[in-house]
């Protein structure tokens, strides 16, 4: 077909399309070689040599990469626990009822963690806790689920914010008016509700602190290396396709989180 | 008949006491770890450089003055601490450029996504929304493959023949700058998808109605009306890659150094708290006057919406 | 029979914000709603209809005044301690619950052991004709249905008094034909009083036993429908419900209960006063368009002009007419086959007006 014969398509701009795909492939290509190569059977990250479990299978026997795994995972859990319980009361407490002074101040104050660089958050916190390290000599993991649970709170206040706004507000009233207490109304009205806004919350929350390398490798006290500040500390030497199988699984990780996050939202 | 505005007003600041302790864990948590620290840092920039790290408690503007001068070693003058300088040009200057070029790249991936049928639509914001999701040293680190000496790309070109010997494409601002785009590319889209869905379409068909081409649709009809999307991208995408540490750790070996690398340094090897309490207030202050203009822009958008 | 007040409103004023911004929803209102009757609040949005029913349920706080059920202060108790229950406008229906628990919720939270719950599920499942649906989701319904079930749900307790916030304001036209009657059934059957929020004169006048007009904060009248309708003492009332047509005169003679009023034409007419008003000079008389016939010209005519339109509306037909003294008159005529109606635009026309049909406005 000529230029001059093709039907005249509205929504189309000539290129965009071509450009969006070649965007999809850019976005997908570099992280499917690495979890290509992480099958590889040679110790080359651009020659292929046949697949194997061998780098997988050295990982596993990775005493580190377990450890810091291991405390990746637990700390996400408590950080994400801590700041969705709090973004979850602070919701509430700003979407009900009329504007109250000073309401303003709370979401400037809430929302604080997503502006500051994440490299100054890392090197205040770095001081504060070199201060307090000194005054009580406690050293522990705490330092690193107070640090997460705060830059969390944001994220898993989002959803939940949007959740409750999204919902309709004269339900609680209803219940009010059917003779159900303040608590019974947010236990059997505006809970049961909100629930999948909680649940995204958490999950944001907890990606979030799975993520996180700048604050970790500023604020961690020695031994307690979380998986990003491991790889870290490995990229930053040498190569080793260990780490492109911890890669791999990672990549799996948020694949089935963000298939799980999605289908929530949808669900309506 | 005061009575009745009695209750009323006891009940008003009741309900507001309650709420005010709905917010306090959050607030606390956020106060503790989050913004507390910042105020100490600010005095830790007014303070004298210790010898191990840490500071010495004497008042001194030797930091801030560090900022943008150095002192020579040898005659004791002042000069402009050229290394500074550096760092922070490049910063700015790849923050910039990596947001001009997710806006390229983003904007036509957003409309494509917003012209699929509804169906499919899901589907293309689910392929944007995993990357999102996916760990950020993870995403550079397989940028870092794909362009290391003995990487796939440099396997390619000269398997093909088409360079003799292998292109040293890591640790340049080159590298940087692809890794950030690589990285940042979904804060772009989607921010600009989500103007762009509440596009309403019939507006596209008045503008051809009206005699526009395809580019006077988009320049004065598309754009204008996905501007607040535009603007939110960009701050998404500037602010991030202004401070990214991980990108230039990764991809700009030891010598291509941002400023949170900078930062970094000053309370790891260098050893000059004080100094990096001040970068930090600079890089922080850089970051609140991008996120005032943005807020300016945002605010006249809505107004002119209305 | 006299019944017992079930609501009274003393003197409730309501503003919403402070200081210069704040805005009178209600000024003053005092009403008495009685036991078991259909009471309806009509007016336009913004007029604080609804803000009153919030003030009965608990929802808000009146700024002054009290607001008695039965006699007692209700000020202290909280919505959830009130034996009053609303119907929502949106309906307002537990999404995450089936029709029968929704319809139970009330009960259950009033501590009700579950035997009698169920019992009266059933018994008001089969009041609102919907026991097949008793385990479906609220959203598996249709409006109409949805409707039934808010209406089940608001009356399984047993109120004392029932609040209606323009429930049928989101179904469509033939479903409101059929609700308007639904709900005169129910609240004749379950002999609770019914205080029904809307903006709709013709559901106010179908289904009320009293109606108070309001306007901009204030009740402007309270009547039975025929009252509002055929004796509207004040001008908004004439304006908002109905069509009417507004004539000047003068007063030249009062009695009993009856103005003689001498129209701008010459010709007089005998016109009702509204309660307790007494004017001397110049007032405002309303006419009911249906209230007036069309004469031949000059003779008997009260009025004459010319027909300006005529409009077919099936049922009847209107006749504009312009005054010959000015101004501009309407007359509704029913069309039937024996009395066609024979004007046509340029004609000139009289108007005829019976005894009892003019009103005189309090303004």
């Amino acid at each position: 077909m000529t230029a001059a014969t093709k039907p005249f398509i509205v929504n189309r701009m000539p290129g965009f399309g071509t450009m969006a795909i070649a965007v999809f492939l850019m976005l997908y290509l570099p992280i499917s070689l690495l979890i290509i190569f992480s099958f590889n059977e040679r110790e080359s990250l651009a020659v292929w040599g046949g697949f194997s479990w061998r780098w997988y299978e050295a990982a596993w026997q990775n005493r580190d990469i377990k450890d810091a795994a291991f405390r990746s995972l637990w700390l996400a859990g408590f950080a994400a626990t801590i700041a969705t319980a709090a973004a979850t009361l602070a919701a509430i407490a700003t979407t009900r009822g009329k504007p109250f002074l000073g309401m303003t101040t709370v979401y400037a104050v809430i929302n604080m963690p997503l502006m500051v660089p994440e490299i100054v958050t890392a090197v205040a916190l770095l001081i504060f806790f070199a201060w307090i390290k000194v005054a009580t000599g406690y050293t522990g993991a705490a330092y690193l689920v107070a640090a997460h649970a705060a830059f969390c709170v944001p994220f898993a206040y989002l959803p939940i914010r949007a959740r409750l706004e999204s919902m309709d507000a004269t339900l609680e009233v209803a219940a009010a008016d059917l003779y159900a207490s303040p608590w019974q109304a947010f236990r059997r009205i505006t809970l049961p509700l909100l629930w999948p806004g909680i649940i995204a919350g958490f999950m944001l929350a907890f990606v979030i602190s799975l993520d996180d390398v700048v604050i970790t490798e500023h604020i961690k006290s020695a031994g307690m290396e979380t998986l990003p500040t491991y790889m870290l500390g490995q990229l930053r030497r040498s190569m080793s396709p260990e780490v492109n199988a911890v890669s791999a699984i990672f990549f799996l990780l948020s694949v089935v989180l963000v298939t799980f996050f999605f289908f929530l939202n949808r669900k309506k | 008949m005061t009575a009745a505005r009695e209750v009323s007003e006891a009940a008003e600041r009741r309900d507001v006491r309650n709420r005010w302790y709905l917010t306090a864990p959050a607030l606390i948590i956020i106060m503790l770890a989050a913004i507390g620290p910042l105020f100490i840092m600010v005095v830790y920039s007014f303070l004298g450089k210790g010898d191990y790290g840490g500071v010495t408690a004497a008042f001194s503007t030797d930091a801030w003055f560090g900022v943008l001068l150095e002192r020579d070693i040898f005659d004791d003058t002042l000069g402009f601490a050229d290394a500074h300088m550096i760092i922070f040009w490049r910063s700015v200057r790849l923050a910039g450029v990596t947001t001009i070029l997710t806006l390229l790249l983003g904007f036509p991936t957003a409309y494509f996504i917003t012209t699929r049928p509804e169906k499919q639509r899901d589907i293309w914001l689910f392929l944007v929304t995993i990357p999102f999701w996916t760990n950020l040293l993870i995403r550079t680190f397989a940028i870092q493959e794909l362009i290391r000496r003995d990487g796939i790309i440099n396997n390619v070109l000269t398997g093909l023949g088409i360079v003799d010997e292998p292109l040293q494409m890591l640790n340049t601002d080159f590298a940087i700058g692809l890794g950030m785009v690589y990285v940042y590319l979904p804060l772009m889209v989607l921010p600009i998808y989500a103007s762009m869905e509440k596009l309403d379409f019939r507006m596209v068909e008045a503008g051809y109605d009206l005699y526009a081409g395809r580019l006077a649709v988009l320049r004065r009809i598309i754009i204008p009306l996905v501007k607040p999307g535009i603007i939110a991208g960009s701050i998404l995408v500037f602010i991030p890659a202004l401070g990214a540490y991980v990108a230039p750790a990764l991809l700009g070996g030891g010598r291509n150094m941002m400023i949170s690398n900078l930062i970094s340094l000053q309370f790891g090897q260098g050893r000059n708290w004080p100094l990096g309490a001040a970068l930090s207030i600079t890089l922080m202050a850089i970051v609140m006057v991008a996120l005032l203009v943005y807020v300016r822009n945002a605010s006249r958008s809505s107004a002119r919406a209305h | 029979m006299v019944s017992a007040a079930a609501v009274e409103a003393k003197n409730v004023t309501k503003i919403f914000g402070v200081g210069q911004d704040g805005v009178r929803a209600l000024d003053r209102v005092s009403v008495t709603i009685r036991e078991n009757e259909f009471f309806t609040l009509l007016g336009p949005s913004g007029c604080g209809k609804t803000t009153l029913l919030r003030l009965i349920a608990g929802f808000d706080f009146p700024t002054e005044g009290e607001i008695l059920l039965y006699g007692q202060d209700i000020a202290p108790l909280p919505p959830y301690k009130r034996p009053v229950n609303t119907v929502f406008q949106n309906y307002s229906l537990f999404p995450h619950m089936t029709v029968g628990q929704n319809i139970g919720f009330g009960l259950e939270m009033l501590g009700k052991p579950k035997a009698e719950v169920d019992a009266r599920v059933t018994e008001m499942l089969r009041l609102v004709r919907m026991e097949e649906l008793r385990n479906r989701k609220t959203s598996q319904i249709s409006g109409g249905q949805q409707q039934r079930v808010a209406l089940a749900r608001a009356l399984a307790p047993q109120p004392k008094v029932l609040l209606l916030d323009e429930p049928l304001s989101a179904l469509d036209y033939k479903l409101r034909k059929d609700m308007q009657i639904e709900l005169k059934r129910l609240q004749n059957e379950t002999g609770i009083t019914f205080i029904f929020v809307t903006h709709d004169q013709e559901e106010a006048l179908t289904m009320s036993d009293r109606i108070a007009v309001m306007s901009k904060g204030h009740i402007l009248q309270v009547g039975s429908p025929r009252e509002i309708y055929d004796h509207p003492a004040e001008r908004f009332v004439a304006n908002f419900i109905g069509e009417t047509n507004f004539l000047k005169g003068d007063v030249a003679g009062i009695a009993g209960g009856k103005a003689d009023v001498r129209l701008a034409g010459g010709t007089a007419v005998a016109a009702t006063l509204p309660e307790g008003f007494a004017p001397n000079g110049g007032v405002t008389v309303v006419i009911r368009p249906e209230h007036a016939q069309v004469a031949p010209a000059g003779g008997r005519a009260t009025l004459n002009g010319t027909v300006e339109n005529v409009v077919y509306f099936g049922t009847d037909t209107h006749i504009h007419l312009r005054l010959d003294e000015g101004g501009e008159f309407i007359v509704r005529q029913q069309n039937s086959r024996d009395r066609p109606v024979t004007v046509v635009q340029g004609d000139k026309a009289g108007v005829l007006i019976g005894d009892n049909v003019a009103q005189v406005l309090r303004d």
